[in-house]
Parts: C-alpha cells; structure tokens; sequence
C-alpha cells in the first residue's frame, strides 16, 4: 500500500439532539495518526451519527472537532469532507455512471484534474483495489463485495486524512466480507488514520488499535482491544460482548 | 341512399382527405410540433427549476412552488390558453410589435406543462435514495453540485416514461391553442381539419387529421414501454463471482 497523508482526528464533548431524542451525550473520541479506532455498541447507539457528526454531515450542537489539533468547526464543511474519506454499508456508488466515472468524478470536479489523469488516478486506485478490469462496468454488475471495495478507491482517490467505515461489512453476504475487511486491514496496516464503525469483533480486536464502546449517546469504556475484548470493566460491555460473540 | 355509404362517406371520403393532407403535412404538422416540442423544452427547464423549489429547505420557496403548481394543474388548458392568450396579447405586441398568437400559445402551453414536469421531476428527484446525497457530500461536494451532478442525473432517468407522456399530452393539448386565432401559415394540425371540415361540410378532413395525430402519439406510447421496461431491466450484462476477494490483501489473516 501506499503511503496515506494521515491525520490525528479528535472529537470533543460532542453532542447532538433530534428534536427531543438526545442521540450523543458529550463523545470524546481521538484518533491518532496512523491508527485504527473501531466503535462498537448496540443498534442505535449512535455510532453511525457519531461518524456523520464527525465529518459534519450532521453538524453537532455542542462540542468540537479536531484535525491535527486544529479546530475544523470554522472550515467549510465541504471542504473539510474533502479531507475524511467515508465508506457506507449500502456503497452507495452512482448508480448512473461507470467504476471509473465514480472514482475519478471527485478527481475532475473537486480536485479539477483534466478527465484522462483523472482517468490514470481512477484506475491506479482500482488497481489497488483489485477491480481495474471493471473499470468500464456499470456498479449494478458488481457483486456486494466488488461494490464496496470500489466505494472504498472512491474515497481513497481524494487521498483523504481520516477514513470512516460505517458498517462497510454489514451489508455483505457472508462469503464476500473477507474481501472488503482484508483490503481494510491492508489500509490499517499501510498507516491510514481510520475510524470503523463496525459489528466485525475480530476486525476489531485484531486489527484496531483503540477500540471504543458506546451506548446510548455515551463512550461506555474504551482502551485497548486487549482490555475491551478480555478485561471489560463495566456490566454493560459485558453483556454486549456476551451477546455478539 | 345506403346508411353504410352516408356513413363511409362521412368519414372516410378520400377525395377530401386527398385535398387536406398536402396543408396537414407541409403547414399542421411542423406548427403542431413547434408547439409541442418548444414548449415542451421551456416547461421542462421551469418545471425543473420548480422541483427545486419544491424540495428546497426554504419553505418560501416551497409554497411558490405549490402554490403554482396548484394553479396551472388545477385549471383547465383551455382556460389558460385563452386568458394568457387573450389578456398578455397588448403586452406581447408591446414586445413583439406583431399581433401574432402563436408565441403566447406556446407561453400558456409551457406554463402549464411546467406544472405537471414540475411534479414529475419533484418526484423522481425524491425517489433517489438519501444515500446518494449522503455519499456525494461525504466526498465533499456541496449540496448543489451533489444535485447537479449525482441526485437530479438519476431523478430524471427515472421519470423518463412520464415525461415522454407529458410531451404526448402536449402534442394533443397544441391543438386548442386555434381558440387565440391563428394566421392561415401558423395553424396546427387540427385547426387545418377543422377548417377543411367546416369549409366542405365533411368530417374526412378531420378524421385524416386524428390519423396524423395517431400516428405521431402511437409510436411514443410504445417508446414509453421500452423504455420503461429497458430501466427496470437494464442492460443486460453478465455478472461475474467475486473471484478477486480473495487474494487482494492477505492482512486479515494476521
């Protein structure tokens, strides 16, 4: 893999309300340079919001953000987005336009490359993903898994700071998993700042180098996945872990 | 006489139709489709600034949208055509310096088609999933480029079939613009039957006239299915297993 422009990606007391549903209560959250943090929990704990709110989809009602110890709440939110690739559990390709076309369309639009060295970017990012031979395709002729990991040259394509990883796997049939989560460990592995929301406990424990639990709105625990995964300390991470493994 | 051949006469009496057919197809037909095409394109670009407003998060901007909408759907064609036709034709002449209808048919024909693609439009662009947006702004563009560029392309491949259906009601709703009047050079396909009916006492005229009409909105209708049944469909392409998952990134084993 190649070198990644990581960034250590903080969050601060972050909290947000729907109407009167109190979705995160004050998350902390940091990330060093390089390494993985996975989020775990419960449906509806907010971790997917978490991830939203941290690179301002959602923008939060309290709190702050930080890229390289800097504060990102002032930026232009579109810019800063430039910055965070994101991966969703639905790919959530452009259904309109070919592989390629949905990895290069940032390259030329954003980054204003002329169309064939975005092209040339597109398809050396597909490469690495293993789908240069469908760059012409269209994503319905792709499997789940193909799908994925072209969701995933996409956002690398703007060789982003911070990845983010909103339950990449869940919507995958099973024997297609292995794919998307071996080629996340390689991004991990390779130096990318990442940020992986996920149900995937030995991703977690294996590859995360931080791991957090949440619940309900609120950081229950989090540490190392040696202690989160072996020594938990709160009854509710145990009857978490009990639960999902 | 026989009642069949009153009746064949009536209808089908070639040598009448004969005498139409040159001033249908050299006069009617590309009046009737400058009607229908022009203002099909301007009631698209309204109608497209319309859905806009209507899923904008500026609720001023929403009513303007609703409440035009309201209007030019909830009134009669021919009432439109005849109160723009009729009440803007000093300012038209004003502008145009020519007395000349024709324009301000194909206004009244554009406001209310913008009406209907408007909805059209509104609803194509809300049937593509949330998701979208979502992933065209987490790559950082903003909300209009992610429109612009991912959102509306899909919205509007979607409601193609309707709006096909939108032009066939426009090519037949051109032909009640003959209410405003029109110099012999600018009438549309009916008003030439019309004419020629009301000229021999005949209704082949007329009925060589609804040919025309047919043979223009026919192939459409059937062009709509195809084109509904090609984006249902797709493309047919062969799908292939997944074989590269495996060897790419031996790390998860570790």
């Amino acid at each position: 893999m190649t070198e990644f422009a990581s960034g250590t990606l903080t969050g601060k007391n972050l909290h947000l309300s729907f109407g009167h549903n109190h979705v995160l209560r004050g998350i902390d959250l940091h990330v060093e340079k390089g390494t993985t943090a996975s989020v775990i929990g419960p449906s509806g704990s907010g971790k997917s919001t978490l991830l939203r709110v941290m690179n301002r989809l959602i923008e939060p009602d309290q709190g702050d953000i930080l890229l390289d110890g800097r504060s990102v709440l002032k930026d232009n939110p579109d810019e800063l987005r430039q910055r965070i690739g994101m991966v969703f559990q639905q790919f959530n390709l452009f259904p309109h336009k070919t592989v390629e076309e949905n990895v290069s369309l940032a390259l030329r639009k954003l980054r204003k490359l002329p169309r064939e060295q975005a092209r040339a970017e597109a398809l050396q990012q597909l490469d690495l993903v293993g789908l240069k031979h469908k760059a012409d395709s269209r994503p319905a002729n792709l499997s789940g898994g193909q799908q994925q990991r072209v969701a995933i040259a996409r956002a690398l394509a703007m060789k982003p700071e911070v990845m983010f990883f909103d339950e990449a796997t869940s919507a995958l049939d099973p024997e297609l998993v292995k794919g998307v989560l071996a080629l996340m460990t390689d991004l991990a592995k390779g130096g990318m700042t990442m940020v992986v929301v996920t149900h995937e406990m030995g991703f977690s424990r294996n590859v995360s180098d931080n791991v957090t639990f949440m619940d309900a709105g609120v950081v229950v625990e989090s540490g190392p996945p040696e202690q989160i995964f072996t020594a938990p300390r709160t009854e509710r991470l145990r009857g978490f872990l009990s639960d999902v493994l | 006489m026989d009642l069949l051949d009153q009746l064949a006469d009536t209808f089908f009496n070639w040598e009448e139709m004969a005498k139409v057919i040159p001033a249908l197809l050299m006069v009617g037909l590309p009046n009737t489709l400058i009607l229908a095409v022009a203002s099909g394109v301007f009631g698209a670009l309204l109608g497209l600034g319309l859905a806009m407003m209507g899923i904008s998060r500026n609720a001023g901007a929403r009513w303007v949208a609703r409440i035009y909408t309201d209007i030019f759907r909830g009134l009669p064609a021919i009432l439109v055509i005849l109160v723009i036709g009729i009440g803007l034709s000093p300012i038209a002449r004003e502008i145009t310096g020519s007395r000349n209808p024709y324009p301000l048919g194909i206004l009244a024909l554009t406001l209310i088609a913008a009406a209907y693609i408007g909805e059209i439009f509104r609803s194509g662009i809300q049937s593509v999933e949330k998701g979208q947006l979502e992933a065209s702004r987490a790559l950082g563009f903003s909300y209009g480029s992610s429109m612009r560029l991912v959102v509306v392309p899909q919205g509007i491949r979607r409601v193609l079939p309707a709006l096909v259906n939108q032009f066939i009601s426009l090519l037949k709703d051109s032909s009640l613009v003959f209410m405003l009047g029109l110099a012999a050079s600018d009438r549309e396909i009916f008003r030439i039957g019309n004419d020629a009916m009301a000229n021999t006492g005949n209704l082949s005229p007329l009925v060589a006239a609804g040919v025309l009409y047919l043979i223009l909105t026919v192939p459409l209708t059937h062009f709509v299915n195809f084109i509904d049944h090609r984006l249902r469909t797709g493309k047919p392409e062969k799908k292939e297993p997944d074989e590269l998952a495996a060897p790419i990134g031996k790390g998860a084993q570790a």
